[in-house]
């Protein structure tokens, strides 16, 4: 079954501006979807004409097969929304925010508040509770707009970039946290800026720009299509001669560091071996750039070009 | 799973409970200052000014008053609460959390509507009990008072609710009320009756709507009305299914709240 279904969809604003241009994207239960684009590209209109913050110009959108248009109650009991700027009430209290929540979706306050204890548990909000909102840091905000997305348990969760502005030890939380909620059953939808975010967690991916979806495809497929990648070696000592090396692009970019373009049929070995003959230590290595991000700013620019 | 129905009620009980959290917990903001200010005109016009006007309509003139203050105080505070709340929740963001849920737009608006009312009666309230220090308020026609203060409420915090969805500032929730709303209140028969007025103005009050709802709640407690109480209930009853049709076509289009 299809978590959702975009058909034809497009969205012109009151200035003229056409920010969706009859894009078509399939989502299957179940999935992690990531769908990226650069700003502008069109993904927030996307998700707020799904979640009925913005108005379509043409085009269908159905959840779970309910017609968004025609049956709009239903089909909004499946959806969560956590959206990409804060918009909780600043002098609510966080646990208020989540019964009020539950309420709209129809969960009377003695079910709603077993559920929220649990969620600000899981979040690690529970000393919050009774908090206004406005006194969370930024961290706890974006982990309150989580738990308030997922009080009335719905089948599809949108994430209009969760992780922005979040340190590094609370993403990987967040991760953990959305990929054991999708493993319980719940798809979801996730827009990023952070590339290795969309790489790690979904298999299956939507590149919009323009207003245009651009790929859509399987994360796999997607990354099969680089035909090289880019390697920055740290050295033990500095070089004493120049590198004698054949059929491999390398340019050495300081004292003790090299950047190493390998083609993807050929061997990885043949590179340490041939530094390795030549007295080289490596210490360390790295990917240059993310694989993903690579080819999204090769699709990206191709519609540019376009 | 819930019925549709059982739905639909928590969503409205959700959210009408919301809204008389809201104006409890910032109590000094929303329930005292009416309570001193009606205070203040019944010491001032009621005993001080009033002893000296006499009788107006057959009454001392601080029982005349009495009810078109108390009224005065219901329809300010109904339309205040819905204008202040809604405006807010859009200033903020945190209507998306209600449009983004299962609520048809009707239950929006009952929802903001029921609670607007709630605080305008529950000040109305208030300022009854004050009025009791100062008269002693006799009740002719009950189902006339309670009803036309009910229907008051909710007309006027209809008209928040609209200027709500228009307001794009702070600021242009306050032109309203500043500019329209209290000139209609002082215009509305709530000091004097309209047959002192010359011929002209008192065929121009007649397009005030808020002074068939003082005539005919002060119909209820002195059983005296300067215009026909089944008339001045038609009207308001007119006027609140137009303010209704224009908020839900409002909403419905997504002004000002949907791009």
């Amino acid at each position: 079954m299809k978590a959702l279904s975009i058909q034809n969809l497009t969205k012109v604003y009151d200035n003229g501006f056409k920010a969706l241009n009859g894009i078509n994207l399939d989502v299957e239960q179940g999935d992690f979807f990531a769908l990226l684009g650069p700003n502008g590209a069109g993904k927030s209109t996307t998700i707020g004409i799904i979640t009925s913050l913005v108005t379509k110009t043409s085009g269908d959108v159905t959840v779970f097969d309910i017609d968004l248009e025609t049956n709009p109650e239903q089909a909004k009991t499946y959806l969560g929304l956590v959206p990409q700027e804060f918009n909780f009430n600043g002098f609510e209290q966080v646990k208020h925010i989540l019964i009020t929540q539950a309420g709209y979706y129809g969960m009377p306050a003695h079910k709603a508040e077993p559920r929220a204890d649990e969620l600000l548990k899981q979040l690690g909000l529970w000393e919050k509770r009774s908090t206004p909102s406005r006194a969370l840091s930024g961290g706890m905000k974006r982990r309150l707009m989580i738990a308030r997305a997922l009080i009335h348990e719905p089948k599809l969760l949108i994430l209009d970039e969760p992780t922005a502005g979040v340190d590094i030890e609370l993403r990987r939380s967040m991760w953990q946290f959305l990929e054991k909620i999708n493993a319980q059953g719940t798809t979801i939808i996730l827009t990023t800026h952070y590339l290795e975010e969309a790489e790690n967690l979904c298999p299956n991916i939507a590149i919009i720009d323009q207003g245009r979806i651009v790929e859509n495809t399987d994360m796999k497929s997607l990354l099969n299509r680089l035909d090289k990648e880019t390697f920055i070696l740290d050295l033990k000592s500095p070089l004493t001669a120049k590198l004698k090396l054949d059929n491999i692009d390398i340019t050495q970019t300081g004292p003790t560091t090299l950047e190493v373009e390998i083609k993807k049929e050929d061997a990885i070995n043949d590179l340490f071996l041939t530094l390795t003959e030549q007295g080289i230590t490596v210490t360390s290595m790295k990917n240059k750039a993310n694989r993903l991000e690579e080819l999204f700013l090769s699709l990206v620019e191709k519609t540019v070009e376009k | 799973m819930p019925t549709q129905r059982q739905r639909r009620w928590v969503a409205f009980s959700t959210l009408l409970t919301r809204e008389i959290r809201r104006f409890l917990r910032i109590w000094p903001q929303t329930l005292l200052p009416p309570a001193i200010t009606m205070t203040l005109y019944f010491v001032i016009f009621g005993n001080l000014i009033g002893s000296r006007i006499g009788q107006m309509s057959g009454f001392n003139y601080i029982d005349y008053i009495a009810p078109g203050i108390i009224m005065m105080a219901v329809i300010n505070n109904a339309y205040a609460n819905v204008a202040s709340s809604f405006f807010s929740a859009k200033f903020q963001n945190h209507i998306e959390e209600l449009l983004i849920a299962p609520i048809p737009n009707y239950l929006i608006l009952a929802g903001y509507v029921a609670g607007g009312a709630a605080r305008g009666l529950l000040v109305g309230l208030i300022v009854t009990v004050v009025s009791l220090f100062f008269t002693a308020l006799p009740v002719q026609h009950l189902f006339m008072t309670l009803s036309m203060v009910i229907l008051s409420a909710i007309m006027f915090a209809l008209g928040g609710f609209i200027n709500a969805i228009y307001a794009k500032s702070f600021d242009e929730i306050a032109i309203i009320p500043t500019f329209i709303l209290t000139p209609l209140t002082y215009l509305g028969g709530i000091f004097y009756s309209i047959d002192l007025l010359p011929e002209f103005w008192q065929q121009a009050s007649l397009f005030n709507p808020i002074l068939y709802m003082v005539n005919a709640f002060r119909y209820g407690f002195l059983g005296v009305s300067d215009i026909p109480v089944s008339f001045a209930f038609s009207i308001i009853i007119l006027c609140i299914i137009g303010l209704t049709a224009f908020a839900l076509y409002l909403l419905n289009k997504g002004t000002g709240i949907r791009h």
